[in-house]
């Protein structure tokens, strides 16, 4: 396969910019979605031919935990990948991009003919442009902190070679997501992602609870790729084309029209799949249920914000539909609240996190529904730094008390905030780290999460004062309401996220220790290897805000990242927002409003929840609406799973299975046996019978003579 | 003449059908049976008044097989009876399938 | 001279068709015997009356006159004399044989109809037995000599089948 790929490489074509910048960014170019990809391949025929495999079951205590090997492989890979990034990222600044430069059109790379059929003619292709390698950073990056994390946290676990395997090959779909040149190309990734994620969250597939959760998430995405298939389909049959460069520039000019609202619904059932949005938010609370750095990894950093890149890489259909643009911030904003609302009361330290990743989800949405792509994109960057800090930070939490109840062999619960509590004395780094964190989502200036927040806030309060996306209307529903009430909910979200954030600090960390006597002496901070990367992290989150500092606070360079994503999202941003301008007192006062919120739920939060709590096991348990989520999930069981069960039993179990399956088995004995006793009937002795059919034989052949 | 002799003709045929079907005694059912063939004979007659003299012969031939067949058919009654000790059919059902 | 052919023709089938009624449904095999023996001699009376007049003779003398000597013969022999009372069938069974019957009437008649033309009978031949063994004895000879030879293996089958078994 490598020679033929080479090959394809050699005459691989390339559109728009100079010739000079073929050579120079194809190769690294697919390097880096192969770098991950070799490490899965290695990983996994460690794992397979390794002492722990299924393929060979050795003694009970065969294990791939810290092989060497592996351990070099898996996260040295993505370092890799990444320093491939870096440098594609770094030519393509030396080259101007970002500005009419030549990278102004992007880099598409085809390999080979994927589906040529009647007129339907797929190519394997990649495209790089500005959009495509920033997530390509954030995704290599990021994931590489994560990899040297899981480096420490699974290092004891049997099966090591297999969750880098697993991980490596998330990390290559994910590139492929991002990278690819088409709408196809891109499906394949987001299945390799949805499958990736699957293999992950049933990780640990002894308990059967895993295996639930692993499932749960893979039909809940299903049904959100219906969408993104439907949608392609209409893509398809409208624009007979399937690339971006391609069908955009073909549905662009068909802006307004019914099939482009529907192509940008459906797109958008599948984001709200993949990206946890309402209704199809319900997997990502029961994926916690994977090991702590894939729910970093996936579902707050990468997978999740799948759906977001999906929308800004869209944007000239979203653009082009303003009704669908306007239901995607709607949803974004209700999602954000909605989610919110839950985490201010769960007891488990990764479900405050899941829901927290769900309602963040929802400002990135509000955000690339009103327009604003870069506002959004900004935010999944921030996002993903400070929230990838955040799991990992509890990661090592977890860790810590798991370590503890190991030494004093204690069943319970090492996740639960009420078995918490000033933790801070114990690991410090940890804390502070997590602080910051918990600062950032609060949307305290200066860091990171301030600015990225404060932008999509006011991003959709100028768009709602004036903007063509104001002037359009969702179901009667004028615009701008729908952008004011975002507005107002997105308000309201930031201070519930303070809220349920502070609390989450001070019960992990703050008051007392709730832990016990016994376990206190195992409580420590985590290992180096471990720490390291929620210390980097915890610098990107301080800094991040420098990415696309606004107009109204200079400290540095103003709209950096504004300016590199224009080329691929401007036109469609000012197609929905204009000339949405704020004034500067106005923002002021709105950036005052943040501010003042965020803080006030801080507050709020410490004089609230310092108050000292019984531990797990002396709680009673609750039964409250937010602890449980507002029994959605019973209620998706009793209106869908429990009707489709009950169908497939009469349908299957009982049609099927009894009456196909059992006309075809036992229908053929019953025929004969029919046949049988039919002819033991008719010959059983009676003369009296032989007269009678005799007679009646007679009478038919009379008849038949009579009748012709 | 022909036409009324061939409608007495079938009225007998049938009685001797119900006869048949209708009886279990051995020696009734082939004396229907007998009927029968009687009937038929009559038929053959009154074709041959209009045809030609076949028809008779005919008449003849069936009465000497009817003969024969009577002399056969009442030896195994009476072998049957021996052995079996009653000539109702419904009591004879050895010969099963 | 025809209205009175008529009549007797009437009343020789009548005399069959009554006495075959009486024939079925008599219970004892004797009297049923006797009832088939008078609708052979009302069918004798008929094959005269059709201009077949050697053929009555021999059904009086053959079928009446040896035929059923021999059924009522063995009816003797076997001393059957009032049937047990299962001897008809159900009320279900006759009625059914009962339509049945009607049926094939309705059939036969309907044929008859459509086939069997009317015409006027021919006046009758001179010598009808000679008619009769001219046929026989030449175009039917073959099948003259098989009857016979039908009857001889009737003959020695008979009694093979009545004698009884003597060794043990």
């Amino acid at each position: 396969m490598m020679p033929i790929l080479f090959a394809a490489l050699q005459d691989a074509a390339v559109t728009a910019p100079a010739p000079a910048l073929r050579a120079g960014l194809t190769v690294p170019l697919v390097l880096l979605v192969l770098l991950p990809l070799l490490g899965f391949v290695i990983n996994g025929a460690i794992a397979l031919a390794g002492p722990d495999s299924v393929l060979r079951r050795g003694g009970t205590d065969s294990t791939t935990a810290r092989n060497p090997v592996v351990t070099v492989v898996g996260p040295g890979v993505l370092l890799a990948s990444f320093a491939v990034a870096v440098s594609i990222f770094l030519k393509m600044r030396s080259l101007g991009a970002g500005a009419a430069g030549p990278l102004d059109a992007p880099l598409v790379v085809t390999f080979a003919r994927w589906m040529p059929v009647g007129n339907l003619a797929i190519d394997w292709s990649l495209q790089l442009d500005q959009l495509s390698i920033l997530m390509a950073l954030v995704i290599t990056g990021i994931g590489s902190l994560i990899h040297l994390f899981s480096i420490g946290y699974m290092r004891d676990d049997a099966s090591y070679a297999r969750y880098f395997a697993y991980l490596n090959l998330f990390v290559a779909f994910m590139l492929v997501l991002v990278l690819g040149g088409s709408y196809p190309v891109m499906f394949v990734g987001w299945e390799g992602v949805g499958l990736a994620s699957y293999l992950l969250i049933g990780f640990w597939f002894g308990e059967k609870a895993n295996v639930e959760a692993g499932k749960k998430a893979f039909v809940v995405n299903r049904v959100g790729d219906f969408g993104f298939l439907v949608a392609m389909f209409l893509i398809w049959v409208t624009t007979q084309q399937l690339d971006y460069v391609g069908a955009h520039a073909a549905l662009g000019a068909m802006a307004g029209s019914p099939v482009v609202l529907a192509i940008a619904l459906f797109l958008f059932l599948g984001c709200a799949g993949k990206s946890a949005q309402l209704p199809l938010y319900i997997w990502l609370p029961d994926a916690m249920a994977g090991p702590t750095p894939v729910s970093a990894l996936i579902h707050a950093a990468t997978m999740v914000t799948a759906g977001v890149y999906l929308v800004a890489r869209a944007a000239p259909i979203f653009a082009g539909a303003p009704e669908a643009s306007l239901v995607v911030t709607a949803v974004g904003a209700l999602t954000a609240v909605f989610a919110a609302t839950i985490a201010l009361r769960q007891w488990d330290i990764k479900k405050v996190l899941a829901y927290s990743t769900v309602s963040q989800l929802g400002y990135m949405f509000m955000a690339v529904g009103s327009g604003a792509y870069t506002a959004g994109v900004f935010h999944l960057v921030t996002h993903a730094f400070f929230k990838a800090l955040l799991f990992l930070g509890a990661g090592s939490v977890i860790h810590a008390m798991h370590h503890a109840y190991h030494q004093t062999h204690r069943r319970d619960d090492p996740q639960d905030l009420r078995n918490m509590g000033g933790l801070a004395k114990f690991m410090p780094a940890t804390a502070v780290a997590m602080t910051l964190a918990t600062l950032a989502i609060a949307g305290v200036p200066p860091l990171s999460g301030f600015f990225s927040k404060d932008e999509i806030l006011s991003s959709l309060f100028a768009r709602a004062q004036g903007s063509p996306l104001a002037s359009a209307s969702l179901l009667g529903i004028p615009g701008h309401t729908v952008l004011y009430a975002a507005y107002g909910l997105g308000v309201l979200t930031a201070l519930l996220t303070a809220v349920y954030m502070t609390r989450m600090l001070m019960l992990t960390f703050g008051g007392s220790n709730r832990t016990g006597e016994a376990e206190q002496g195992a409580l420590h901070e985590a290992p180096g290897i471990m720490t390291a990367p929620v210390l980097v992290l915890a610098l990107l989150t301080v800094i991040g805000g420098w990415l696309n500092l606004p107009a109204l606070i200079p400290i540095g360079p103003v709209g950096t990242l504004d300016a590199w994503l224009a080329p691929v999202t401007g036109a469609s941003a000012a197609r929905l927002g204009g000339t949405a301008h704020l004034d500067h007192n106005t923002e002021l006062l709105l950036v005052g409003i943040a501010v003042v919120v965020g803080l006030v739920g801080i507050l709020f939060g410490v004089l609230r929840y310092r108050a000292p709590i019984a531990d797990k096991a002396h709680s009673p348990e609750d039964t409250g609406l937010l602890a449980n989520a507002y029994r959605v999930d019973g209620m998706v069981d009793a209106l869908i799973v429990r009707p489709f069960r009950g169908l497939a039993d009469v349908i299957l179990g009982r049609g099927v299975e009894t009456g196909i399956d059992r006309a075809f088995s036992a229908g053929g004995t019953m025929l004969i046996r029919t046949a049988a006793f039919m002819g033991e009937k008719l010959q059983d002795g009676d003369v009296g019978k032989y007269a009678w059919m005799l007679a009646a034989g007679a009478l038919a052949l009379i008849a038949a003579l009579t009748l012709s | 003449m022909i036409a009324e002799a061939l409608i007495v003709s079938a009225i007998l045929f049938v009685i001797g059908v119900v006869g048949v079907l209708t009886r279990r005694n051995a020696i009734i059912l082939f004396m229907c049976a007998e009927l029968m063939l009687n009937a038929v004979n009559l038929s053959f007659v009154a074709l041959a008044k209009l045809h030609n003299v076949t028809g008779q012969v005919f008449v003849v031939m069936v009465m000497c097989i009817a003969a024969a067949e009577a002399a056969v058919g009442l030896a195994i009654v009476i072998s049957v009876f021996r052995h079996f000790g009653t000539v109702n059919l419904s009591e004879l059902r050895t010969l099963r399938g | 001279m025809n209205g009175f052919y008529e009549f007797q023709f009437y009343l020789f089938s009548l005399l069959a068709i009554a006495s075959a009624l009486l024939f079925v449904t008599r219970k004892n095999p004797v009297p049923a015997a006797l009832w088939l023996v008078n609708v052979m001699f009302a069918l004798a009376g008929l094959y005269v009356m059709l201009d077949a007049p050697f053929i009555g003779v021999i059904q009086v003398l053959v079928y009446a006159g040896a035929i059923m000597v021999v059924f009522v013969f063995v009816v003797m022999l076997l001393n059957l004399g009032r049937s047990e009372l299962t001897d008809l069938r159900s009320l279900g069974a006759r009625l059914g044989a009962g339509v049945v019957g009607l049926a094939l009437l309705a059939n036969l008649l309907v044929i008859t109809r459509q086939r069997v033309p009317r015409v006027a009978l021919a006046p009758p031949a001179d010598n009808e037995v000679e008619a009769v063994a001219a046929s026989l004895f030449t175009d039917y000879i073959v099948a003259f000599e098989l009857t016979s030879l039908v009857l001889l293996v009737a003959v020695i089958g008979s009694v093979l089948l009545a004698k009884k078994r003597v060794r043990a």
